[in-house]
């Protein structure tokens, strides 16, 4: 693999890692945390949505964002050649 | 058959099965020994990640201490989120990089990447310290989930955990140790999971306990919600809303924080996932460990919120379908005769749980009494002053301490006796104005006739524990929440004892002491490393300095401000050197470790801490445990630092880390 298309598949993996860094963080300690008073009349069932995304939400978005992670990097493994 | 032959068998069945798979699963290579040949099933190893990583404080304690918070269980949402959070930034930034770079430890990646054995050895000490801690707590967890169900002394249950972790951790290694783990899950998750089906059916009338959560309060028709219900019943008592906010937004960032970099920068987790076949399979497999870590972690809030409802309504009957003050509190005959009742009998003789019928009205009143705290505590010692004084003067026991024969001495009044009496009097008067202007549920405490808070002891692991007993399921499930504690503190324990003991044979003796050490001799070394590994934690474990629960606090502050730093840098950077990951690390270390230290004591040596422990004397208002992120900060701010003005890596570092950011070229995987 060229230096050049080493550091381009490099770049497309800090993208991709950043952008879920972002939800990861916003869902969080945004939503879970940092937002809770402002979002507390907004209600997911019987929970306010801070306190849904502190207890459950913010587990399931973690869970998606790593499958989801996974998935995007076997594709880009693939466009650059780099799969096994 | 009683109670105690079903644990037993039940227990025993496991243990069995465990044993059973350790024969099926020995290592014969140091690549089964460290690694499980890496030849383990992404599904199966998030599995056993799953077990490895819920020990008995997430099995036992957690859903306890959100239940039981003084503060509101939202506040601890902090465990929730930072437990689970840190497989992100496994996933992201870690496992697969770890494992193309295709060895068997965490030193020595640090050794290799910082082309240092120095880095290497720091690297081997911060592990050892985080393990060893770590590993503590859950040779106690070992002891004390066998002395509640098995019948047996809290020393005499470790012992019996240490030989059983012998027996698969020696014999098959890592190997032997993921397998087990993988049967160890499924008891543990099934244990947890259907106690909390019941209890959220009986409460919310829903399946799943993660709606049982956010779903209506069956009992009353579930027009309300069980969480309004909860905060309704909880705040007319006296106590915080159970979904109050933080008082501190900031330390809760940063504990939660702290949690997430710590869970991704423990040595046990990072290993397991030197075990897949591929990088892809790194990257899915922290995905698969984290379902199987959520599905105990979405419900253990539900468990928390229903359980402290549950302990409610039991003690305040009439709370079940109106306010707490709407009927009276339980009575001590209830308790004494009411087979449904006969749990709290049952965990009273265990000590976990404590009432005492303060007001001598038959019955038992559970409240929040932080209120009356202070005028009652005023009014003991002054009484106890008075009486002691009594005492010394030579007087027989007055039956009121207010009258003029308790400061009578040989027909006089005595001066010294009289200026205690007056502060008596004077406490008595407090006492009683606070008594009525203390309310609860619009009811002064004098209206009312409490004198303070009943249930004087519930301890967190009660709500766990007690929980199949108190939805009244059947023996079977009792022992299997039993054989479920053990599986996951054994499982824990199991991990960090080859973290530790492949840190002892590949980092320590074949890296720096004997590198022409055969592979044979190797896999006997380890052997042998786990087993002192395993000695070493059982005598702490006997022997836990200071507070076991607390050192815990270290072994996350650590990982956070010592290996994740290091490690993320270690990939992410080209121009992190040697001197700079040493200096780094240890900063990290002595910086993390001595904010701890100030306010839990010096080595956790009762009695040597600078400052109390409360919000007030905190730093920012940052707690010993969420230290971690600063340490962890300063780690990073160091390491650049320090590499600004030193000699950049060498080309063949470089080209290193080129090769692990590809996933093409991992090591072949080996059948077994």
């Amino acid at each position: 693999m060229s230096d050049k298309s080493a550091s381009a598949y490099w770049a497309a993996n800090v993208r991709v890692i950043i952008i879920s860094l972002v939800i990861w963080f916003a869902c969080s300690f945004g939503l879970g945390i940092i937002l809770r008073p402002a979002l507390s009349g907004i209600m997911v069932g019987g929970a306010d949505l801070g306190f849904w995304f502190a207890q459950n939400g913010s587990i399931y978005v973690f869970l998606v964002l790593i499958f989801a992670y996974a998935k995007i990097m076997n594709g880009i493994d693939r466009d650059f050649g780099v799969e096994e | 058959m009683d109670q105690f032959t079903l644990n037993l068998l039940v227990v025993g069945a496991t243990f069995a099965l465990y044993i059973g798979i350790a024969i099926w699963a020995r290592a014969g290579t140091t690549a089964e020994f460290y690694a499980a040949g890496q030849g383990v099933h992404p599904i199966l190893n998030g599995m056993a990640t799953g077990a490895d990583w819920m020990s008995a404080a997430s099995f036992i304690s957690m859903a306890g201490i959100i239940a039981m918070s003084s503060a509101g269980g939202y506040v601890q949402s902090a465990y929730l989120m930072g437990w689970t959070g840190g497989y992100v930034l496994l996933a992201l930034l870690l496992a697969p990089y770890l494992r193309k770079f295709g060895k068997f430890t965490v030193p020595e990646f640090i050794g290799d990447r910082f082309y240092s054995s120095g880095a290497r050895l720091v690297a081997v000490i911060c592990l050892i310290v985080i393990s060893v801690t770590y590993v503590i707590g859950q040779m106690r967890g070992v002891g004390v989930t066998f002395s509640r169900f098995l019948e047996v002394s809290t020393d005499t249950g470790l012992y019996i955990g240490a030989a059983i972790v012998f027996a698969y951790a020696v014999l098959g290694g890592m190997k032997g140790i993921t397998y087990t783990q993988v049967a160890q899950y499924v008891v543990l998750i099934i244990a947890y999971t259907i106690p909390a089906i019941f209890i959220s059916l009986s409460l919310t009338g829903s399946f799943l306990p993660q709606l049982g959560l956010i779903g209506g309060y069956a009992p009353t028709g579930g027009d309300v919600s069980m969480l309004a219900k909860l905060d309704g019943l909880l705040t007319e008592l006296g106590f915080t809303a159970y979904t109050a906010d933080t008082t501190n937004m900031f330390n809760m960032i940063l504990f939660t924080m702290s949690l997430m970099i710590g869970t991704a920068g423990l040595p046990h987790v990072i290993i397991r996932f030197f075990t897949v076949p591929k990088v892809a399979d790194a990257r899915s497999s922290a995905g698969w460990a984290l379902v199987f870590i959520a599905l105990l972690y979405t419900v253990a809030p539900a468990v928390g919120a229903m359980a402290r409802l549950n302990l409610t309504t039991t003690f305040w009957p009439g709370a079940t379908t109106g306010n707490a003050l709407s009927g009276e509190a339980i009575a001590i005959s209830d308790i004494d005769t009411n087979p449904n009742l006969s749990w709290i009998n049952t965990w009273r003789d265990t000590g976990l749980l404590a009432y005492s019928d303060r007001n001598g009205d038959g019955r038992i009143q559970y409240f929040n009494d932080a209120p009356l705290t202070a005028v009652n505590t005023a009014v003991a010692t002054a009484t106890t002053a008075l009486n002691d004084a009594r005492t010394a003067a030579g007087l027989a026991a007055a039956t009121d301490l207010t009258s003029a024969d308790a400061i009578t001495v040989n027909g006089a009044v005595d001066a010294n006796l009289q200026t205690l009496q007056t502060a008596l009097v004077a406490a008595r008067t407090a006492q009683a104005a606070r008594f009525a202007e203390v309310t609860y549920g619009g009811r002064t405490v004098a209206d009312l006739g409490w004198v303070g808070n009943e249930l004087t002891r519930v301890d967190n692991d009660i709500m766990v524990l007690a929980n199949p007993e108190i939805a009244q399921l059947p023996g079977w499930v009792i022992a299997l929440v039993a054989a479920g504690g053990l599986a996951a503190a054994l499982s824990t324990a199991a991990g960090l004892l080859l973290a530790i003991s492949s840190a002892i044979s590949h980092d320590l003796i074949k890296g720096t002491l004997n590198p022409n050490i055969s592979e044979k001799n190797e896999l006997l070394a380890a052997r042998i490393s786990m087993t002192f590994a395993i000695a070493v934690a059982t005598y702490l474990g006997l022997n836990p300095p200071g507070f076991a629960a607390q050192v815990v606090a270290l072994a996350f502050g650590l990982a956070a401000a010592t290996i994740f730093p290091a490690l993320m840098m270690g990939i992410f950077s080209k121009t992190v050197t040697k001197e700079g990951a040493i200096a780094g690390m240890l900063v990290g270390l002595v910086f993390t470790a001595v904010y701890i230290f100030l306010y839990l004591g010096w080595f956790f040596i009762p009695g040597t801490a600078v400052y109390a422990n409360t919000a007030a004397n905190h730093f920012f208002g940052i707690s010993p445990l969420s230290i971690g992120t600063v340490g962890a900060a300063v780690n990073f701010v160091v390491a650049y630092a320090v590499s600004a003005v030193t000699k950049a890596p060498p080309q063949n570092v470089k080209d290193l880390i080129e090769s692990i950011r590809v996933p093409k070229g991992a090591g072949k995987a080996q059948a077994h």
